[in-house]
C-alpha cells in the first residue's frame, strides 16, 4: 500500500496506521467511544495482508495480558479500549512496566468516574500521567488532537515504546476518535521476520537457542535489594525518557501575554480562541503538549517570565493543571477551565475564562 | 563408581533440560515431578528450542527458574491469554501454561475458559492440590467439603463457602478442547501416564487440534500439614473420590 490520503474518524485512523506500520498485534475489547478502531481492523483483515494478528478478547483484562505476551516475544502489539476499560488493564499495564516489555495501548478517553457517559472526556490524565497501576512506573503518554495525529502517534508511540522497553499510551478523546478528517496514511512497512525480531530484540521470547540463557520475562524478584536495583533502573530510563521525549506545539506563542495549555479536544477549542481573541487584539497563544509524560516541563518553564497569565483547559475538574504550576514554578497566576461529565467547554466560555483572568492580573 | 557412571547402567538421571538451581518445592509436593515430566517430553520431542512456557502465580511462579527454556510469568489467572497471544503470534512455537487451581480456576477461570472455547492450540498443566500453597495454605476453589484450610479452619462449609469447582469437568463440553484428562503422580505407573498425556497435549498443540487439559491431582505436604507419604495416601482417599483420576476428552 502507498501513501494516501483519506477522510477518516480518528478511531479509523488509528486503525490503518497500525497495518500499515507493521504492527503484529492487536488484540480488543468493545467499548464506546472507540469500537471503531477493532471494527476497521477486522473489516480490513490484515491477516490476510500483512499477517497481522486481530482478536476480539473475553474482556479488557484478557486483552491487556495478551498484549503482554506478544510484546514478551518482542512482537509490536496493542490494544484500546476507552475509559472505565482502561481501568481494567491497569494491572497488565504494571506488569508491562514492571517487566520492561513495549506495547501500544489506546485510551479514547469519555466522562467518568465509573460507566459515566458516552461523550468525550479528560478525566483519565491522572490514571495515565501519574501511575494508574500499582508501583512506581511511568508510561510514555501521547495527546493528539487530530485524526492525522491519530494516525502519526501509532509509529511514535511504538517506536518509543521499543526505545525504552516501556508501555506506551494514546491518550485521546472521545471528540478526536470521532471527529473525521483527512489523514494521510503512510506507505505500507514490512512486518519484521523472526529472524529480524530476534536480532533487534535479544530479549524476546521466541524459543532458546543452544547457544544463549533462557529469556525469562517476570516482574517477580523476593531480593529486596535485587527489586530495588530494578527500580532504580526503571528510573533511570524515565530520567532519560524526560531529558529526550518532552514534545509539544506552540500557536501564536511569539508575542503572546496570556497563554492557554490544552491538549487533545480542549486544544482545539482553544485554537478557536486564540483566533477570535487576536482579532479582538488581545495576545494569546496557544502551547499544547503532545507527549504529557514526559510533560513538556522544559519549554513551559521558559514562559513564566513572559507572559502575565496561564488558562488550563480540560474536560474535567483540573488534572493538567497542577503539572502547568510545577512546570512555571508557580510564579504567574495559572486559572482553569474546564467542563466535566461529557461535556464539552464552548470556545465563548473559554474567551470568557480568559478575560476573567485578565482582569485579575 | 566408574562402572557405576556407565550408561548402560544408568536407571535414571535428571532430565537435561532441568538446570542445577536448587527447587523450592517442600518434599513432597508434586510441583517436582510435574516439571520433570515436561521437560523430558519437551527433550524427548526436540522441543527445546521452540517452546515457550507461561508461568503461573502461585508456588509455581519459579518454574522458570528450572527447566531451561524460554518463559513469560503471567499475572495471577491470566495464563491462558499470554499463551493465546504468543500462540497466535508465532504458530510454529509449542506454547503451554503451568497453573495451579487457585490460578486456574478462581481467579483466571474466564480466561481459562474462553482460551479452551476458542480452541487455542495451546498445552495447559493444571496443577490441583486444592489449596493456594504460596500464601500459606487458604481454601481454594477445589478445596473439598470439610477440607480445613487457613480460611476455613473448621472445614470448608457449603453454606458459606459453596462447593468445590470441578472446572476440568465444565471444559469437556467446549467445542475447542481436544484432550481432557485427569491425572496423578504419586505412583510410578500414575506418573508414567501423566507424561504420556502431556505428550499427548503437546502432539495435539503442534498439530493443531485445539486445547490439551492436563489436570495432576497433586499433593501439598506443607499446606495439608503431612509428610510426603501421608499427603499422598491422603489424596488417594480424600481427593480422588472428588476429582477422579481418568481422561474426560480425547478426540
Amino acid at each position: 500500500m502507498a501513501e494516501e490520503t483519506r477522510l477518516l474518524k480518528g478511531n479509523e485512523a488509528i486503525a490503518h496506521a497500525a497495518i500499515r506500520y507493521g504492527a503484529d498485534g492487536y488484540f480488543g475489547y468493545p467499548i464506546t467511544p472507540q469500537s471503531e478502531i477493532m471494527e476497521t481492523l477486522m473489516d480490513e483483515q490484515p491477516w490476510e495482508t500483512t499477517g497481522m494478528v486481530v482478536l476480539q478478547a473475553e474482556s479488557e483484562v484478557a486483552a491487556i495480558n495478551m498484549v503482554y505476551g506478544g510484546a514478551g516475544c518482542g512482537k509490536k502489539c496493542m490494544t484500546s479500549s476507552s475509559s472505565p476499560g482502561i481501568s481494567l488493564k491497569q494491572e497488565g499495564i504494571s506488569y508491562l512496566a514492571g517487566t520492561e516489555l513495549p506495547a501500544l495501548i489506546v485510551n479514547v478517553m469519555r466522562g467518568g468516574p465509573g460507566l459515566g457517559t458516552i461523550q468525550p472526556g479528560q478525566a483519565d490524565y491522572f490514571q495515565a500521567v501519574k501511575g494508574g497501576g500499582h508501583g512506581d512506573y511511568r508510561v510514555l503518554t501521547l495527546a493528539p488532537a487530530s485524526a492525522q495525529e491519530m494516525a502519526d502517534h501509532v509509529a511514535l508511540g511504538f517506536d518509543l515504546a521499543f526505545k525504552y522497553r516501556n508501555p506506551a499510551m494514546i491518550l485521546a478523546d472521545g471528540l478526536i476518535g470521532q471527529l473525521m478528517e483527512k489523514v494521510t496514511l503512510a506507505p505500507q512497512k514490512p512486518r519484521r521476520t523472526e529472524a529480524e525480531i530476534r536480532k533487534e530484540c535479544p530479549w524476546a521470547a521466541l524459543g532458546k537457542p543452544a547457544d544463549r540463557a533462557p529469556n525469562i520475562h517476570t516482574s517477580l524478584e523476593l531480593d529486596p535489594t535485587v527489586c530495588e536495583q530494578h527500580n532504580l533502573r526503571f528510573q533511570a530510563k524515565y530520567k532519560a525518557a524526560e531529558e529526550n521525549e518532552q514534545r509539544y506545539e506552540e500557536l501564536c506563542c511569539e508575542d503572546a501575554e496570556y497563554l492557554i495549555v490544552a491538549f487533545g479536544a480542549a486544544a482545539r477549542i482553544s485554537q478557536k480562541v486564540v483566533e477570535t481573541a487576536r482579532k479582538e487584539g488581545v495576545k494569546v497563544g496557544l502551547f499544547r503538549p503532545i507527549t504529557l509524560w514526559p510533560y513538556p516541563i522544559t519549554r513551559l518553564n521558559t514562559y513564566k517570565n513572559k507572559v502575565k497569565g496561564i488558562l488550563t483547559v480540560e474536560l474535567n475538574a483540573g488534572q493538567m493543571i497542577e503539572d502547568v504550576k510545577l512546570a512555571v514554578e508557580c510564579k504567574v497566576p495559572v486559572a482553569f477551565c474546564g467542563r466535566m461529565g461529557g461535556s464539552i467547554p464552548t470556545p465563548q466560555e473559554v474567551y470568557d475564562a480568559l478575560k476573567e483572568l485578565s482582569l485579575r492580573v | 563408581m566408574e562402572n557405576i557412571k556407565k550408561s548402560e547402567n544408568i536407571v535414571f538421571e535428571k532430565p537435561r533440560l532441568i538446570n542445577d538451581t536448587p527447587m523450592h518445592y517442600c518434599p513432597g509436593c508434586t510441583h517436582g515431578v510435574a516439571h520433570n515430566l515436561i521437560a523430558s517430553v519437551i527433550d524427548e520431542m526436540g522441543l527445546a528450542e521452540t517452546t515457550i512456557g507461561i508461568a503461573p502465580v502461585g508456588c509455581a511462579v519459579f518454574a522458570y527458574k528450572y527447566v531451561d527454556i524460554d518463559w513469560i510469568e503471567a499475572a495471577h489467572g491470566r495464563a491462558p491469554a499470554v499463551a493465546t497471544a504468543v500462540k497466535r503470534l508465532s504458530p510454529d512455537k509449542m506454547v503451554f501454561t503451568y497453573q495451579g487451581d487457585g490460578d486456574l480456576a478462581a481467579i483466571g477461570t474466564a480466561e481459562t475458559i474462553h482460551a479452551c472455547n476458542r480452541g487455542e492450540n495451546i498445552a495447559i498443566i493444571y496443577i490441583n492440590n486444592a489449596i493456594y500453597g504460596m500464601t500459606g495454605g487458604q481454601m481454594s476453589p477445589t478445596t473439598i467439603v470439610d477440607m480445613k484450610t487457613a480460611t476455613c479452619p473448621y472445614g470448608r462449609n457449603v453454606a458459606l463457602n459453596g462447593y468445590p469447582l470441578k472446572i476440568t469437568d465444565i471444559l469437556v463440553p467446549l467445542e475447542g478442547t481436544c484432550l481432557v484428562t485427569r491425572e496423578s503422580a504419586h505412583t510410578v505407573a500414575a506418573i508414567k501416564r501423566t507424561k504420556k498425556m502431556i505428550r499427548k497435549a503437546f502432539e495435539n498443540s503442534l498439530a493443531g487440534k485445539g486445547t490439551s487439559i492436563v489436570e495432576i491431582v497433586s499433593t501439598c505436604t506443607a499446606g495439608w500439614k503431612m509428610t510426603a507419604d501421608q499427603a499422598n495416601k491422603w489424596m488417594v482417599e480424600n481427593l480422588f473420590p472428588a476429582y477422579p483420576p481418568g481422561t474426560l476428552k480425547d478426540i
